[in-house]
């Protein structure tokens, strides 16, 4: 009996003090910041396109504030999270942080002083870039960007999931901790897209659905999930989309913010496109439609022919507007810009086909109608108006249901109550 | 500070940016011929392009535009001749005259998306904009001429912004 306790005692010990030491990295020696000139101008170049290719200053900069001096809010399910300063400030910033430091906190999620970084910041998908191209961004920082001094908020996530020591668990447990692997299987292009997609642009980050405690389910890749307060589609066979996507498509959209077939680059999704994949060339951004083409099965088929497309235009018949309250309302608020005839027209957005008329969750189409569009997102230098001060929960409910209907789609479940909740999340800034 | 083009001129306004476009357009750049009809975009009357796109400004926040550009009625046309503009003339469209300059801003967009539009399409794009004199029949009329107009141009856009 008691050499039993002793052996589990001893056991527990022995899984403790290994935990420890998987989980203890030291510190790294602080640095004067390194001297502009030492970094050649080809690096600092490819260290600027990457960090926007990896829409570092998105999370890295608050709204109104200066570029990547951190403090963005973000709302996960374990508690509110503020960003870092990661401007070469040295008392706020990463400014004495030394090119080792950076590539270890980019490739583990282990900041400078040894403490463990929370996995908002997808250092599993930065993993998979080269030494060189992470030394590149890191030069870009360290001369390029202005140092700020502005101290990081203090986080509200609760205990226990506050002490950083315990994400050393969760990396253990859920942490994608190998190299990119290349697939020999698989085209030049088709490589170059997965390495930029799997690795700075981190795609799957929010496109791919994680566990209760926030671990990617790298068996379910790309087959979408909720985030900030938006819905990541798809991007797999397994999309609702009616028309599916092809190279072409996914080019298009990631090139301009839209593609008339399915839909325009909102929320989350706008500065990914704007600020961040525009920075990269026509021929990587080739390559990531490839690579995602690929994923969603190679379709070929032209939408134009599709009877999809020729399904939806005639669902722009409306019902009796004397009956029919959310089409009466569709008509008044939406249709002068969402009507179009079988020859497509950027910019007017045909809704029966449009993604998030077709997700099982409304929320990306009430957040629209909602806040709308800005210049800077979807389409560039096109709005949509917002109806967030506009239109009654009751009036939003009664468009969505009717362009669901429309589309042929079974009702959205509680959907007065979801656009009332949806009204009431935080709305997306930056 | 909010900064964007407004009939080909750029302009900054210093106003919160949850302002309608519209109260910046009329209030602060003195540009009245876009009006304030329902407040809530479902009449048309405050209709502008942005991006070249026809746009309810009362239910647009200056946030949204900045950068874009923005044409309103007194720059569709420099002299006032957009073949929309002579159409709305030549079928003595306006009868009290307050939707118009959103009718004609929207007709104007409609016609550079659908240069052919069958009557379907101009009841499609058009039933937005309200007019309660209803002055309907006569803007189908003139959206038709118009069409034809500036088909015989050769789809000729001579909007100026």
């Amino acid at each position: 009996m008691k050499r039993g306790l002793y052996s589990v005692l001893i056991a527990a010990v022995v899984v403790l003090v290994g935990f420890g030491v998987y989980a203890w990295h030291p510190t790294i020696a602080p640095i004067t910041p390194p001297a502009k000139d030492q970094f050649s101008a080809d690096m600092i170049a490819k260290g600027k396109v990457l960090a926007a290719a990896g829409y570092c200053s998105t999370c890295h900069t608050a709204p109104g504030g200066k570029p990547f001096a951190g403090n963005y809010e973000m709302h996960s399910d374990f508690g509110t999270i503020y960003s870092s300063n990661i401007t070469p400030d040295q008392a706020t910033g990463i400014g004495n942080w030394s090119e080792e430091a950076f590539i270890r906190a980019m490739r583990t999620g282990v900041s400078r002083d040894g403490s463990h970084l929370l996995p908002a910041f997808p250092f599993e998908h930065f993993n998979k870039m080269t030494d060189d191209d992470i030394k590149a961004v890191y030069a870009y920082i360290m001369s390029s960007v202005e140092p700020v001094q502005q101290t990081k908020k203090e986080n509200g996530i609760p205990f226990p999931l506050n002490i950083r020591f315990l994400q050393a668990g969760w990396k253990m447990l859920f942490a994608d901790t190998s190299d990119f692997q290349p697939n020999s299987d698989k085209s030049a292009e088709w490589n170059r897209g997965a390495y930029l997609a799997e690795g700075i642009a981190h795609c799957g980050a929010c496109h791919t659905p994680r566990n209760a405690l926030g671990g990617e389910k790298r068996d379910q890749m790309y087959s979408g999930a909720a985030i900030d307060g938006w819905i990541a589609p798809s991007l797999t066979a397994s999309s609702t989309s009616p028309l599916k996507w092809r190279e072409q498509d996914f080019f298009e959209y990631l090139s301009t913010g839209n593609s008339p077939f399915h839909g325009s680059a909102g929320g989350p999704m706008a500065p990914v496109v704007h600020d961040g994949l525009a920075a990269l060339s026509k021929d990587d951004i080739k390559a990531i439609a490839t690579y995602f083409a690929d994923k969603a099965g190679n379709v070929s088929e032209d939408p134009a022919q599709s009877p999809a497309l020729a399904k939806a235009v005639a669902a722009q018949q409306l019902p009796d507007l004397r009956t029919h309250e959310g089409a009466r309302l569709y008509a008044a608020s939406c249709q002068s810009c969402h009507y179009s005839k079988q020859q497509l027209v950027k910019g007017r957005p045909l809704l029966a086909l449009g993604s998030a008329v077709h997700l099982d969750d409304p929320t990306n189409l009430i957040n629209v109608i909602l806040d709308g569009f800005r210049a800077n997102q979807g389409i560039q230098g096109v709005v949509m108006p917002a109806f967030r001060d506009a239109l009654s929960d009751k009036d939003i409910t009664a468009i969505a249901a009717y362009l669901r209907e429309a589309a042929g789609e079974q009702p959205w479940p509680n959907l007065e109550q979801r656009v009332g909740e949806i009204r009431s999340q935080p709305r997306f800034e930056q | 500070m909010a900064k964007f083009i407004l009939n080909g001129k750029p302009v900054a306004v210093d106003v919160d940016g949850d302002t309608p476009l519209l109260w910046v357009i009329r209030d602060e750049l003195n540009m009245t011929g876009t009006k304030f009809g329902c407040g809530i975009g479902t009449c048309g009357a405050c209709t502008v392009h942005v991006g070249g796109r026809a746009t309810r400004s009362c239910t647009t926040p200056l946030s949204a535009v900045e950068g874009a550009e923005i044409t309103t009625i007194e720059g569709l046309s420099e002299q006032g001749t957009h073949p929309v503009q002579v159409a709305w003339q030549k079928h003595q469209v306006p009868q009290c005259g307050y939707c118009q300059s959103g009718q004609i801003m929207q007709a104007a967009a409609l016609l550079k998306d659908i240069p052919n539009p069958s009557d379907d399409d101009i009841d499609a794009v058009m039933s937005g904009n309200l007019c309660r004199c209803m002055t309907y029949v006569r803007i189908r009329e003139a959206v038709r001429e118009a069409a034809n107009t500036m088909s015989m141009q050769g789809g000729k856009d001579e909007q100026t912004a």
